[in-house]
């Protein structure tokens, strides 16, 4: 493999254990999956997994967990042996994730503005009136209009589409490797939802950035992209190009647990008397 | 609406859609214009008859059910409130109704997933043998798979029971599945009504209606 090709991201047996006085719960077990530049999709139910396994590569898992693999490579770097400061160095620089709730993950009692900002200045050398230009311009690429209105407000003064797009701003200022987006769109309404969609898309695709999308919703999934990795009980049950998805004839070669979670949605134009229910299959987990 | 339909309402958040249900059921009480339920007009506080043929079922599986009280406690208050004896067979038909063993009858909430909450939540209406359901976004909160269970919950009960039903959600794809009619809302007002079939043809009228129901498709990419 040459220079040139080598993976954002590499993980190979990841494995997210919690030890707990009822004994040890595991919350990832053993995922594997490279990421380069291109929207990785990973989607399953809650308690699947996926939020989890974006927090590993961060190293935000909380005590009393541990996070074991035998890989984890960002270009090529090994993340488990560097030193921590190090590690810290390039979380939020190189690689950063947007969480779910933007009611719950900005500082409410600083403006969203001079929050963005001092995202900018720990990670690079500038000064206050620097931070202050790249801001404005950020939240102008996340289709905020009157940036210079919404640098000031507090974010209990925002929406929440408004607020998930500062956040939005505040990951992509330091221009990372990756974006690990966790639901980032759950919380919004579906025309909002593809507004913001469309920010993250045509930023990844003019900066060159590997996304990861950790969703529960199928269609979105499929529909923005471009490989997705279905999980299931810590498990990547399969992974496949998100186009098959939607494709009927590739429905033969998807794991049963797909093609239950497809079966279980609703759909408009093909009335289905009684939804068909997920029948879980203790093998999956073997 | 006629009885034993079902009714779809649906719209963006801060469409009013929740506000129009909670009106109905008579827990918002500012409100002006008519409401008429059994080919009665209502006044803005309504009589215990009402509420016992009433019930609500909300979004929030976690956040409706009181942590402290087992599910027996939660079951047993309604008919206590009514003065309906008979408890006993009442409770255990509820749970059994909504597919609950009765094992989990002097459970915690916290005891129970999501899903489990959720048909606790419809036993609870349903203990007071109610004709009228309002469900508000009743599987917003819940995965797919879940979500599949308790629609087909709601469907089965539907059709046992005569029962009607008002859904919000701003899932067109449940209401789409669940109801024969729907109203789209946006900014509190009525923008069209539909049936379902209009609906799955994919041929709503007003613009705004047909952009919710791209924008529900999922992303697209131009060019």
């Amino acid at each position: 493999m040459s220079e040139a090709v080598v993976a954002l991201l590499e993980v190979d047996n990841l494995k997210v254990n919690f030890h707990t006085p009822t004994g040890i719960v595991r919350a990832v077990r053993g995922l594997s999956f490279s990421l380069g530049r291109e929207r990785l999709g990973i989607v399953g139910e809650s308690g699947s997994g996926k939020s989890m396994t974006g927090r590993a590569i961060l190293d935000l898992i909380p005590y009393p967990g541990e996070v074991l693999a035998d890989r984890m490579l960002f270009r090529g770097e090994d993340l488990l042996t560097m030193p921590k400061a190090t590690r810290r160095k390039l979380r939020g620089r190189r690689i950063s994730m947007v969480m779910q709730d933007p009611k719950f993950s900005l500082n409410p009692v600083m403006t969203v503005g001079d929050q963005i900002a001092e995202a900018y200045r720990v990670h690079h050398k500038a000064n206050a009136r620097e931070a202050r230009e790249r801001t404005l311009a950020m939240l102008d690429a996340v289709q905020i209009r009157e940036p210079e209105r919404v640098y000031a407000l507090y974010p209990h003064e925002v929406s929440g589409g408004m607020g998930q797009r500062v956040m939005i701003a505040m990951m992509l200022i330091a221009e990372p490797d990756i974006l690990i987006a966790d639901e980032p769109t759950s919380a919004l309404d579906v025309t909002v939802q593809l507004q913001v969609l469309k920010i993250l898309d045509d930023l990844v695709t003019s900066r060159g950035m590997g996304l990861i999308f950790i969703s529960h919703d199928l269609h979105l999934v499929q529909s923005f992209c471009d490989r997705v990795i279905v999980m299931y009980g810590g498990k990547a049950m399969e992974t496949m190009p998100a186009a098959e998805l939607a494709d009927p004839s590739a429905m033969s070669r998807r794991h049963p647990y797909t093609l239950g979670l497809l079966g279980c949605l609703p759909e408009l134009g093909n009335p289905k008397g009684r939804l068909s229910t997920l029948t879980r299959d203790p093998e999956w987990l073997a | 609406m006629a009885e034993g339909e079902s009714y779809g309402i649906v719209g963006e958040s801060g469409s009013g859609k929740s506000t129009v249900l909670r009106v109905l059921a008579g827990l918002n009480q500012e409100w002006s214009g008519a409401v008429t339920i059994f080919r009665k007009a209502q006044p803005r506080v309504r009589d215990k008859a009402f509420h016992r043929a009433v019930q609500m079922v909300f979004q929030d599986p976690y956040g409706s059910l009181h942590p402290k009280k087992t599910l027996d406690d939660a079951l047993a208050e309604p008919l206590a409130i009514h003065g309906i004896g008979d408890a006993e067979r009442r409770i255990a038909r509820a749970l059994s109704d909504v597919g609950l063993p009765s094992a989990f009858r002097y459970r915690y909430p916290h005891q129970l997933s999501g899903g489990q909450r959720q048909r606790v939540a419809i036993a609870r209406a349903l203990v007071l043998e109610p004709t009228l359901f309002l469900l508000d976004e009743p599987t917003s909160a819940l995965d797919v798979s879940i979500q599949a269970e308790v629609l087909n919950l709601l469907q089965a009960l539907r059709q046992e029971r005569k029962l009607t039903y008002i859904l919000v959600s701003h899932d067109l794809a449940v209401v789409g599945h669940m109801c024969e009619r729907l109203m789209v809302m946006q900014h509190g007002q009525c923008v069209e009504e539909m049936s379902a079939a209009t609906l799955s043809a994919r041929k709503p009228e007003t613009a705004y209606a047909q952009a919710l129901l791209v924008a529900s498709e999922g992303f697209r990419r131009q060019g």
